[in-house]
């Protein structure tokens, strides 16, 4: 199916023109138009991060993508075939929150979508220990949640949705409660994890460095209404790390994203830019 | 987390409190005199005599079997409710008041028209135990599962779980540690209302014997029948919040 404006097969996934609109909170209220109409292409196998202010609307780009809530108009396509409102197979999600299920110990954890999925059990004991070992928690295997620090239970999180091998990932800012130091060896793994699988990868982000240390190519997004205002291609080698950021080149793309951007913070902020 | 503090510190505490308790018990029997407030021994000896009684066994078994029909109706029926009311959530904000009003109400001011409808009996005793573990056994399952993290329930979605999976592997064991706090309360209260039930309008049953020595004067009876009681409760209470400890535990405050 190829609505208007879509090139079939040409990108992994397609937004277009899509709109968020939230019915007013209470009586007497206007409805709150959170995002766009705004259009996207995915290329297959792309890094690709988005920034923007706060309350531009980024989470609810990702929970269109992947199905979680429908366009108030537009369309998203995912591997040619229409997604609204129920999340499509083959995109995983790694929240901003901590997921973890304090219930379950972090093998459990990792396991749980394969178990549901119905994958035999020396599959799925070779997937999570697979996971486990490339997220370092091979330690922690019968550990809790409770047991473990903040970072740690991100990576239960991001080990839980890689074992499914999703083609598409979507990160909502997965790595914004972690210090600096933590966060740039997190974004190494998270290089890691997106070479050896070859998926899509969508990350939300706040932190410009961030965005501009790991993405082939990087959107703007305006003040709400959220729109793309800017694309920034980096040019960087696939196999690429945390260095990177002693390049003359990663300063140039930081200084144009916060040029780009420092009028729409200052205008969420609720000042004259 | 905090640190757990070691076995000894912990048990020595509870032993210790318990010893004061007996202290205090003895020196108010001193004080009030034997005919009044039986002590300790007198107590243990009464009711060492009604354990192998078989007439006192007979009321036992009576008010078991009726708690145990009441703490069914309670705990099943306040789950099933509590959780249709956090799921259903206008109906749960409708409901909710209304609830609260109910457990506020004394349910004694029911019990004549419990005993209209069922008669005397098993029956009015199992109802009027089941009206009041209901109540709270409801509001917390409600609340359980109404303050389940928003992202348990997005990871269910994303990760495509049938409604019957999700239900059953997220949002049962996410609510888990409340709905046991819930049933922990709803024990104590369902109790409580079982004894009321035989106090009044009964023959049988350790309600019943507590009231029929009241009404004797009986007080090593009533001693020893309350220590029984009490003895029971605090067990069964004991072993609930064991598990309801271990179940918070894990639980992350983020």
């Amino acid at each position: 199916m190829a609505g208007p404006g879509t090139r079939a097969g040409a990108a992994h996934a397609v937004l277009r023109g899509v709109t968020r609109i939230f019915p007013p909170a209470d009586r007497g209220q206007a409805p709150v138009h959170a995002l766009g109409p705004l259009d996207l292409d995915l290329a297959r196998g792309e890094f690709f991060a988005v920034v923007g202010p706060s309350g531009c609307g980024k989470s609810t780009l990702l929970e269109i993508l992947a199905g979680l809530s429908a366009p108030t108009e537009g369309s998203v396509m995912f591997e040619d075939s229409a997604v609204r409102g129920s999340p499509p197979d083959g995109v995983g999600v790694v929240f901003q929150e901590d997921a973890s299920f304090p219930w379950l110990s972090v093998w459990d954890n990792v396991a749980f979508g394969l178990r549901r999925a119905g994958i035999d059990s020396a599959e799925t004991a070779r997937r999570v220990d697979h996971a486990l070992g490339f997220m370092g928690l091979t330690g922690f295997a019968r550990a809790y949640p409770a047991q473990l620090s903040g970072g740690m239970r991100q990576r239960v999180c991001i080990a839980r949705t890689l074992v499914l091998q999703p083609r598409l990932i979507l990160l909502d800012e997965p790595f914004g409660a972690l210090d600096q130091q933590t966060r740039l060896l997190m974004g190494d793994e998270l290089l890691r994890l997106w070479r050896d699988t070859g998926a899509t990868v969508l990350l939300i982000t706040h932190a410009l460095d961030e965005a501009a240390m790991l993405s082939d190519r990087i959107g703007v997004m305006s003040a709400r209404p959220g729109r793309f205002i800017d694309m920034v291609a980096t040019g960087w080698p696939r196999d690429r790390d945390s260095t990177i950021v002693s390049d003359a080149a990663f300063g140039e793309v930081t200084a144009r994203l916060w040029s780009s951007l420092r009028g729409e913070s200052l205008k969420a902020l609720g000042a004259a830019p | 987390m905090t640190e757990r503090a070691p076995a000894w510190k912990r048990y020595g505490d509870s032993l210790a409190l318990l010893a004061g308790l007996v202290l205090l018990w003895w020196l108010l029997s001193r004080w009030a005199g034997e005919e009044a407030l039986t002590g300790p021994a007198e107590t243990l000896a009464r009711a060492q005599e009604l354990l192998q009684s078989r007439r006192f066994h007979g009321h036992v078994t009576e008010s078991l079997t009726a708690l145990g029909y009441a703490l069914l109706l309670a705990a099943l029926g306040g789950l099933g409710l509590g959780t249709w009311l956090g799921v259903r959530r206008l109906a749960g904000q409708v409901a909710e008041p209304i609830l609260v009003a109910l457990y506020a109400l004394p349910k004694i001011t029911l019990y004549p028209v419990i005993l209209l409808i069922f008669g005397l009996g098993l029956p009015a005793k199992v109802a009027f135990g089941a009206i009041h573990g209901i109540i709270p056994v409801t509001i917390f399952t409600l609340n359980a599962v109404r303050t389940i993290r928003p992202v348990y329930l997005k990871v269910a979605r994303t990760l495509r779980l049938t409604p019957w999976q999700a239900f059953r592997t997220v949002w049962l064991p996410a609510a888990l540690p409340e709905i046991v706090s819930g049933q922990r309360v709803g024990f104590a209260l369902t109790l409580l209302g079982v004894l009321i039930g035989e106090m009044f309008a009964s023959q049988r049953g350790v309600g019943f014997v507590l009231i029929n020595a009241i009404g004797l004067n009986d007080v090593p009876t009533i001693m020893a029948a309350a220590f029984l009681l009490a003895v029971f409760a605090a067990t069964v209470s004991a072993i609930l919040l064991k598990i309801d400890r271990a179940l918070h535990r894990r639980t992350i405050r983020a």
